[in-house]
């Protein structure tokens, strides 16, 4: 009896994940129709309120999974969708320079945190040919860490299917600073050697030094966790990003917050491309 | 909408200003004012006979009171504005585009008049992007010649109240006449302490940045600087707005509905609270205004952390 109870409950598990999974391919499929942001970049606000509102501690006691460990599959679940979509440069605002600032517990158990996600992104990306990236300033990073996060890049560099850009010891003022330094030598090695006597530097020339360089700029720009601003992130590369805020905490986003923040950007797209091509011109 | 704004319950105001007067022979006709506080022993000492001179010439904004809901520590001290929406706001009403830049001027006028109410102490706008170059001649002719004679008319005004007037852009691009006004203006007020209006022409955020590397790189060149001693400091002397004392927006309005930066003051605004209002900017009044300084008041900034 048991077993027929427990058989028809699975059956009927599997027929609703088929219809959820059916209507999710429909919504896709109206969505292509219009134009699919080429890349979003994800503000990932909302793990500690989330990790509060469960009663997650530190190391994930009292509920089972670390305090960050929702955040991570929220990502990995974006990372489908947008796969999905056809959408090709996926980026998430993982760890901020001004992060460092939080209590040393805090910043220490994220530490750890990201270090096992990195084994287990490892496999996850491999299935999915995803190439993995990190943005930022990989030197205040622990020897680990850092070294985890190259062998990965290493070892997704072939795949082309989707980019995933991490940003992990970040800041857009930080990225602007090492590429303004980056063009400054490279302008005053160019004028000792000859190779150049222009004075000038040129847009491209700084942006070329971004650690954000190895993907185009952001279509949308989404935050969870109601809050409205970049708290420095992709400064440079935002200028005509569509913005979109959401209330929803990061580990709670679901696919609707994702086809809403879509159907958002189709209705100003147009403008946003025109403005930057305009910009190339000047 | 998902980014639900934080709404107070509008105040009344009863008398708007007439679109013809310059702003500062506008009336204060507008209610709903918290109540004032109990007179305190320095009040009653400034209401005596000797001390009703010292009240009468004591600044506005010293003993104004705010609007209801609003708090004086809490202000913002740097207002930034992107007044977008003119040309629609024309075409609604079926008048000419340039209609919608004078009704964008007088908002203005307003806008600069509450923050001094109010205690603001910089308000930048947004007033014409590197990107508006691309308009038609007719229109970028008309809005030269606005700012023009904008400047002309207020600069009595900008004495008058002690405004300190900064330009901040690409000014090359400007006609000669216009350059001219603009740069003995902002020296002509740079001593003005009470309020610093910062019109931003011809910029846009990565204009900004790499006019400032050129100047830096400049300076290496010339052995004053290493490349590697390049930080925040040595940027932020090199950026356009290295002309104010509060450099970073904390609150940034963009009227017309739109979800963008648009390419305004990019390294400023990195931990800048932004709000985006539906109006179109000539309807953005005191009541829209109050509402993203209610909502500005009631975020929690972390800055980063």
């Amino acid at each position: 009896m048991e077993k027929e109870v427990m058989s028809s409950l699975k059956m009927a598990g599997n027929i609703l994940c088929s219809a959820s999974s059916f209507i999710r391919k429909c919504i896709f499929g109206v969505l292509r129709v219009g134009p699919i942001p080429n890349h979003i970049a994800f503000i990932m606000d909302g793990n500690r309120r989330y990790a509060k509102k469960q009663k997650l501690s530190h190391d994930g006691a009292a509920g089972g999974g670390g305090r960050y460990d929702a955040g991570f599959w929220a990502l990995m679940v974006m990372l489908l969708y947008c796969q999905e979509l056809g959408v090709k440069y996926i980026t998430a605002y993982a760890f901020s320079i001004d992060n460092f600032k939080r209590k040393p517990e805090e910043v220490e158990s994220l530490m750890t945190s990201m270090l096992e996600k990195f084994h287990l992104l490892d496999i996850l990306v491999k299935l999915l040919a995803v190439r993995v990236h990190f943005a930022g300033n990989l030197e205040l990073l622990s020897n680990e860490l850092r070294a985890s996060a190259m062998e990965l890049t290493e070892a997704t560099a072939a795949y082309s299917k989707s980019v995933l850009t991490i940003c992990i010891a970040y800041t857009s003022r930080d990225e602007i600073l090492h590429a303004v330094r980056e063009s400054c030598e490279q302008k005053r090695i160019d004028l000792e050697f000859g190779n150049d006597d222009d004075d000038e530097i040129k847009l491209m020339k700084v942006e070329k030094n971004m650690y954000m360089a190895v993907a185009p700029d952001p279509d949308i720009i989404i935050r969870t966790g109601g809050e409205n601003r970049l708290s420095n992130f992709l400064l440079w590369q935002s200028c005509w990003s569509h913005l979109h805020s959401m209330w929803v905490l990061w580990p709670e986003i679901g696919v609707w917050n994702l086809v809403f923040a879509i159907l958002n950007f189709q209705r100003n797209k147009t403008y946003c491309l025109d403005m930057k091509k305009k910009e190339k011109e000047l | 909408m998902p980014f639900s704004l934080h709404f107070s319950p509008t105040p009344l105001i009863t008398a708007p200003s007439p679109l013809s007067k310059p702003f500062f022979l506008v009336p204060y006709y507008h209610t709903l004012y918290a109540p004032k506080s109990p007179p305190c022993s320095s009040t009653e000492h400034a209401l005596t006979h000797q001390g009703k001179q010292e009240a009468f010439d004591r600044r506005p904004e010293d003993s104004q009171t705010l609007p209801l809901g609003l708090r004086r520590d809490a202000m913002p001290s740097h207002v930034a504005v992107i007044m977008d929406g003119n040309r629609r706001w024309a075409r609604l009403r079926d008048l000419p585009v340039r209609s919608g830049y004078e009704a964008g001027v007088e908002s203005l006028r307003k806008i600069v008049e509450i923050c001094c109410k109010w205690g603001i102490k910089v308000l930048s706008v947004f007033a014409f992007s590197s990107d508006n170059w691309f308009r038609p001649k007719v229109e970028v002719e008309f809005l030269m010649s606005l700012f023009e004679r904008g400047m002309q008319e207020d600069t009595g005004i900008f004495f008058r109240e002690n405004i300190r007037i900064s330009v901040i852009g690409d000014l090359t691009k400007l006609p000669k006449a216009l350059q001219e006004l603009m740069v003995n203006l902002e020296e002509a007020t740079k001593n003005n302490t009470r309020f610093q209006l910062i019109v931003v022409v011809s910029y846009s955020g990565h204009y900004d940045v790499v006019q400032a590397c050129q100047r830096l790189a400049l300076k290496a060149k010339c052995g004053l600087i290493e490349p590697s001693d390049i930080n925040v400091s040595l940027m932020e002397q090199e950026l356009e707005t290295n002309c104010t004392e509060f450099p970073h927006p904390d609150l940034l309005i963009r009227t017309s509905g739109e979800f963008r930066i648009s390419n305004f003051m990019l390294w400023q605004l990195a931990y800048t609270e932004l709000f985006f209002a539906q109006s179109l900017w000539p309807d953005f009044g005191e009541a829209e205004f109050l509402k993203a300084l209610l909502a500005f008041q009631q975020r929690q900034r972390r800055y980063g952390v």
